[in-house]
């Protein structure tokens, strides 16, 4: 009971401290982008918005005035025509402004989804980084395959350099999500997929897991810092010298499921990620993993092309 | 009575065109006609339903083909002589319940369920290969959880021999009520839809044989 | 064996929580009360022989609606629920699994048990009545599909209370939903509820399609129909075309569960991707089969009440059609964020963005069918108006969502849940609600009180934009769908409370129509006429509520709005046209009509008893359940004597009883 009127009173409290404080405190952090990615999508955002705004706003008038207008009341002025059906002049019109209006959108949204196709790599004169990132139940495991570190709900990059990161799932799938770097992409067990970002901006961003995987979910989220290269070297260089080290039983108990802090690895098992990859492809099958490749032949029948997401993540693979 | 019975029954299976009611005097049993006019175009919507029921099969089957998780292939354990017979008995059975139909549309009593019976009796035999194949399968080692390719294998094959068990009851159902009731309207419309089944059936197992047997076993 | 049974009765009964335990008692208190009642007032024969085993289409509509409003009620309170956890997460009222469990059956319940009752209700209720028809094609088969789906409905529910709810999600992705992720019965139920009702949906579609194409009256051609038949039919097309794959789709994942097939399984070669393209290709005809119908309600209420004919009914039918086509081709923009390349997104975000082109136009005739009218605001009306705002704010932020790369930014967040509930609340709820306000006089022969009306209809839509515009928001803060908490100090706090409290005014605007329904059967004033609102369609052309057979003669149509055309010619003292006359003064006739059965009845019982032993996987169950499904379908085969006919004095009793009451 106790509980419950202390719920009764938090609610009123916060409901009077949020009509006291306005929208104080919020943080618009998908319109916030500290990254190219980002901005492209903030600046995509707010194309189709005032695109479709053009339409939107309009319409809503006109159903204000129409309403109001032709109300029935007595000794109203606007004319009554109860057989007036049919306009093919005003229907043409109405059939040609959101053709218009949908091509326009449709032609930028074609050309972006090629610009911002996430396995593209980012355009640098600095060598990408990869981070590989697997969901897990439920916490992220990374592991820095180039400086041989792994770290658990949390990542630390430099600024100003682009990621490549590499999603997979040890289970069910998850959605790999940092909204002021970029938006998110799918991690699937069987498949390695890439999504390029970088940080702009030095900064401490929030990442999360986006797709619902099971009952502590919402414990998936993590830090991603953005920090100088220098940081960032003495930081690896930092990890490598006093954290534990990921033995493959340490990552077997990281499989159990259940939500976890952060955690530092000095080290990882050698070829952990593609371990976990292709963990559910059986010697010599057409599993999911590599040999599903072979279902992306252009002979194939038709009804495949609708499924072959398997096989295109493969190319990007990159192993 | 005759009469009124046939004007009323228009009332309810009330046609679409404008003006067919002003002549409907003329003929007897029209608003039984309608009726099973009724049921039949509602038979054909149930098999478009059924059509995209294999569509999706197939679909799967086609994307889980190579799928075999490091354990037998279709080729490797699949024997086609005895999918081939079975083929042929059930075109055979096809052939049949057309012959019923020839015979209901002379009137034939006897004839009609007389080539039903041949027909559900070759069914019968399809169904009885189909089970031996399932059989020899798993005593092979294959079957519905040996991996992904057989699950979709077993899925396919064995919801079309759902289908034709169904139709096997239906049939021999129908081959009752034909005895004790003889050719009707009614009767009619039921042997026309489960020959329109069974010819149906026959057109899914030909996609089944093509593209689950030839293209996958060859 | 003691400690076996009680082993057996704890993983069999929902146990532990306070909440569950006091839904449960409720439960169990309500079904004695009902029995009691029915028992004391001697009613169950009654209700067998009236109700249960009816195949009277109209009173089909009327159970099927009765069911949707429960259930409408058991999805609110799923959604308050949720909406308390997330304005104080830091209280903990939910558990995690309690929530996960909570939002996914608010999702299946909604739309599946909700939202397609209420409309297959109004089907049921309208369409043989706007025709000009004595009943559906298939009454047999309609007691059938609502027996399915009452069936279906009571399995999944049931879960409540035994064995645990599901919660991997409305949709059930697997891995998640396989044995390996919810290996609990919860999810059986989610199969089986689904499955079960799902077969009940499918030979309606059937049902309405043969009902609407060869049933119409005389006259009435395809370009004669009233819009609401029309939608009715384009629904019913996509119905019979979607459906399949969502049976397909469910066998599939039971025989991963049951049978320990490999089809969506991490190992032994499985594609989980296949069963979300599966889903998702019946789930996007989905909701277009729920929003289209809603279109037709529109439709036909901004025309009666503009005291207007309808603008633009040819483009009206083409945007039918064309949505319905293309919404099949557009289900790969639920998961944009799959990575399946630049070319399958760019070509699904095109065509989902083609849906708005005929919407679009849609919204422009109503608007201009309300221009030049003379227009008039009871409560149906103005679900309408409110409709299109809201429908066009939400159609917009769907365009948005459409556009791939932003997708990838608005995906699984806030925005996405803000943008589906306005389409889902704004069109298909408001729109059903529209329906039955309109309706309801048809159905039941007395209105429902206006004024509580009012007071229902703005604490729904001030309630609707406190609840879901914040959401919107919430979304470019970054909170992301089915988080039961958030630990991160992201100031996402204030919304939530905010969308909380307009949840709750919704549930208020709830009991104001209970309290509504209440009241105008309490206060029960009889229709004077059977055209309440001087409407324009056949079904204003007979009494209130409509006599079993509908038509005492079979109407003659000559106009699109024949009843108005009608009502006009007589008040301008124009002679009625000649084949009309004629055919309303031949004598009566009797009508041919459907015989009442138990066996829809029955055999969807059988089904449940199949469904419930695959659930737990009792093989003793199963076999009986299935056996009496096919001797049930044994027995209908062998019955000829389906129908009877009712005789002329009757016909005259009932009209001189309904005519004699104004």
């Amino acid at each position: 009971m106790r509980r419950y009127y202390r719920m009764l009173m938090t609610v009123l409290f916060l409901t009077m401290a949020f009509a006291l404080s306005g929208c104080s405190g919020a943080q618009y952090i998908v319109l916030d982008p500290k990254g190219p990615i980002g901005q492209s999508q903030k600046d995509l955002i707010i194309i189709t918005t005032l695109l479709c705004a053009i339409i939107i706003v309009p319409v809503l008038i006109l159903t204000a005035i129409i309403v109001w207008r032709y109300r029935d009341r007595p000794g109203r002025k606007a004319s009554y025509q109860p057989h007036w059906e049919h306009s093919t002049k005003l229907e043409a019109t109405w059939w040609a402004i959101p053709i218009v209006i949908i091509a326009i959108i449709g032609v930028v949204t074609v050309n972006y989804t090629y610009m911002l196709e996430p396995s593209k790599p980012l355009e640098s004169d600095k060598q990408p980084i990869t981070i590989q990132a697997t969901s897990m139940d439920w916490k992220w495991l990374f592991t820095y395959p180039d400086e041989d570190i792994a770290t658990v709900n949390y990542i630390k990059f430099p600024e100003g350099v682009p990621i490549r990161f590499q999603l997979t799932a040890d289970t069910a799938m998850n959605s790999f999500w940092i909204p002021q770097l970029g938006g998110q992409l799918y991690s699937m067990s069987g498949m390695a997929m890439t999504l390029y970002l970088q940080a702009d901006e030095q900064g401490s961003y929030y990442g999360s897991g986006a797709n619902f995987n099971g009952k502590d979910f919402a414990q998936m989220t993590f830090t991603a810092d953005a920090v100088s290269q220098e940081e960032y070297d003495k930081w690896v260089s930092e990890v490598k010298g006093d954290a534990p080290v990921l033995t493959m039983d340490g990552y077997e108990s990281l499989t159990s499921p259940g939500p976890s802090d952060v955690q530092l690895f000095s080290s990882f098992p050698e070829g952990l990620f593609d371990k976990i990859v292709t963990q559910y492809v059986e010697e010599g099958g057409g599993g999911h993993g590599h040999h599903g490749a072979s279902a992306s032949d252009p002979k194939t029948d038709d009804s495949q092309t609708a499924f072959n997401t398997n096989s295109t993540q493969n190319e990007h693979a990159g192993h | 009575m005759a009469q009124k019975k046939h004007k009323v029954a228009v009332a309810h299976g009330s046609p679409a065109a404008g003006g067919h009611h002003e002549h409907h005097g003329g003929h007897h049993d029209h608003g039984h006609h309608d009726q099973e006019e009724l049921k039949t175009f509602g038979f054909w919507l149930f098999l478009i339903t059924d059509v995209i029921l294999f569509g999706t099969l197939f679909a799967t089957f086609a994307v889980l083909r190579l799928n075999v998780a490091g354990g037998p292939t279709g080729g490797d354990l699949i024997e086609l002589p005895g999918i081939i017979a079975s083929t042929f008995i059930l075109l055979t059975s096809s052939f049949t319940s057309g012959l019923a139909l020839l015979s209901m549309n002379k009137g034939n009593k006897n004839g009609l369920i007389g080539w039903l019976i041949v027909t559900a009796l070759l069914g019968a035999s399809f169904i009885y290969l189909e089970a031996t194949e399932f059989i020899h399968l798993v005593n092979e080692g294959a079957n519905i959880g040996t991996s992904a390719y057989w699950s979709a294998f077993f899925t396919l094959v064995g919801t079309h021999g759902l289908h034709v068990s169904v139709g096997l009851v239906w049939m021999i159902a129908l081959i009752i009520q034909l005895s004790k009731r003889g050719i009707t309207p009614v009767t009619k419309r039921k042997v026309n839809i489960i020959s329109l089944y069974w010819h149906f059936l026959d057109v899914v197992w030909i996609f089944v044989f093509t593209i689950v047997y030839l293209m996958g076993v060859m | 064996m003691w400690d076996k049974i009680k082993e057996f009765s704890s993983e069999f009964f929902v146990t532990g929580d306070p909440l569950i335990l006091g839904a449960q008692v409720s439960i169990g208190l309500t079904l004695v009360a009902v029995v009691l009642v029915l028992t004391y007032f001697k009613k169950w024969r009654w209700l067998w022989s009236e109700w249960l085993t009816s195949v009277d289409h109209k009173r089909i509509g009327i159970m099927y609606i009765i069911c949707s409003i429960l259930m409408l009620f058991r999805g609110g309170v799923d959604a308050l629920l949720m909406r308390t956890q997330l304005a104080a997460p830091e209280l903990e009222f939910l558990t995690a699994e309690h929530y996960n469990q909570i939002f996914t059956t608010h999702g299946v319940i909604m739309i599946l048990f909700m939202a397609m009752p209420l409309m297959f209700g109004l089907f049921n209720i309208v369409v043989p009545l706007q025709i000009g028809a004595r009943d559906v094609a298939f009454p047999f088969l309609n007691s059938l599909s609502f027996w399915m789906f009452f069936f279906g409905a009571m399995l999944f529910n049931l879960s409540f209370v035994i064995g645990g709810s599901p919660d991997a999600g409305w949709l059930a992705y697997p891995p998640l939903s396989e044995l390996s992720g919810s290996p609990g019965v919860g999810q059986d139920f989610y199969i089986w509820g689904i499955q079960i009702s799902g077969m009940g949906s499918l030979a309606t579609g059937i049902n309405f399609i043969v009902t609407i194409l060869k049933m119409r009256a005389p006259g009435m051609k395809l370009m004669k129909m009233p819009m609401f038949t029309w939608s009715v039919l384009s629904s019913s097309l996509t119905i019979i075309l979607a459906f399949p794959i969502l049976t397909v789709t469910l066998f599939l994942l039971f025989l991963d569960r049951y049978a320990g097939a490999h089809f969506f399984t991490l190992d032994g070669g499985g594609n989980p991707m296949m069963y979300i393209n599966l889903i998702w290709m019946w789930g996007h005809p989905e909701v277009y089969i729920v929003v289209l119908p809603a279109f037709g309600i529109f439709s036909e209420i901004v025309s009666t009440f503009s005291k207007k004919r309808l603008f633009g009914y040819s483009s009206m039918v083409y945007a039918l059609m064309s949505i319905s086509i293309v919404s099949f081709f557009t289900w790969a923009h639920h998961f944009f964020t799959m990575g399946s390349g630049a070319n399958v997104n760019a070509f699904f975000a095109v065509s989902t963005m083609i849906i708005a082109i005929p919407t679009g136009v849609k919204v422009f005739n109503w608007l201009f069918t309300m221009f030049r009218g003379k227009l008039s605001f009871p409560t149906p009306m103005m679900w309408t108006i409110a409709f299109i705002p809201c429908f066009v704010i939400g159609g917009m932020t769907g365009v948005m969502l459409s556009v791939a790369p932003a997708d990838f930014q608005y995906h699984n967040s806030y925005f996405l849940i803000a943008h589906f509930h306005q389409t889902l609340i704004g069109g298909v709820v408001f729109g059903f609600f529209a329906g039955l306000y309109y309706w309801w006089p048809k159905m039941f022969g007395f209105k429902l009180h206006e004024g509580l009306g009012k007071w229902a209809f703005w604490f729904w839509n001030i309630g609707f934009y406190v609840c879901f515009m914040p959401q919107y928001a919430l979304g470019f803060m970054g909170m992301t769908r089915r988080f039961n908490e958030y630990n991160f100090d992201m100031g996402w706090q204030p919304l939530n409370v905010v969308s909380t409290v307009g949840a709750f005014l919704m549930g208020i605007a709830f009991l104001f129509q209970v309290w509504q329904i209440a009241h105008s059967i309490r206060f029960y004033k009889k229709e004077p006429t059977g055209d309440t609102w001087n409407g324009r369609s056949l079904e204003w052309s007979i009494p209130s509520p409509a006599p079993m057979y509908n038509f005492a003669r079979t109407p003659i149509v000559t106009s699109r709005d024949d009843w108005w055309e009608k009502k006009e010619r007589r008040r301008k003292g124009e002679p009625e046209l000649p084949h009309v006359a004629k055919a309303e003064q031949a004598p009566l006739e009797p009508i041919h009509m459907p015989r009442n059965s138990g066996v829809p009845f029955v055999m969807s019982f059988f089904w449940f008893i199949a469904g419930f032993g695959f659930v737990w996987d009792w093989t003793w169950m199963v076999i009986p359940g299935l056996i009496g499904v096919i001797v049930c379908m044994l027995v209908r085969s062998f019955t000829y004597n389906t129908d009877y006919y009712v005789p002329v004095d009757e016909i005259e009793r009932t009209e001189a009883a309904a005519r004699g009451a104004h």
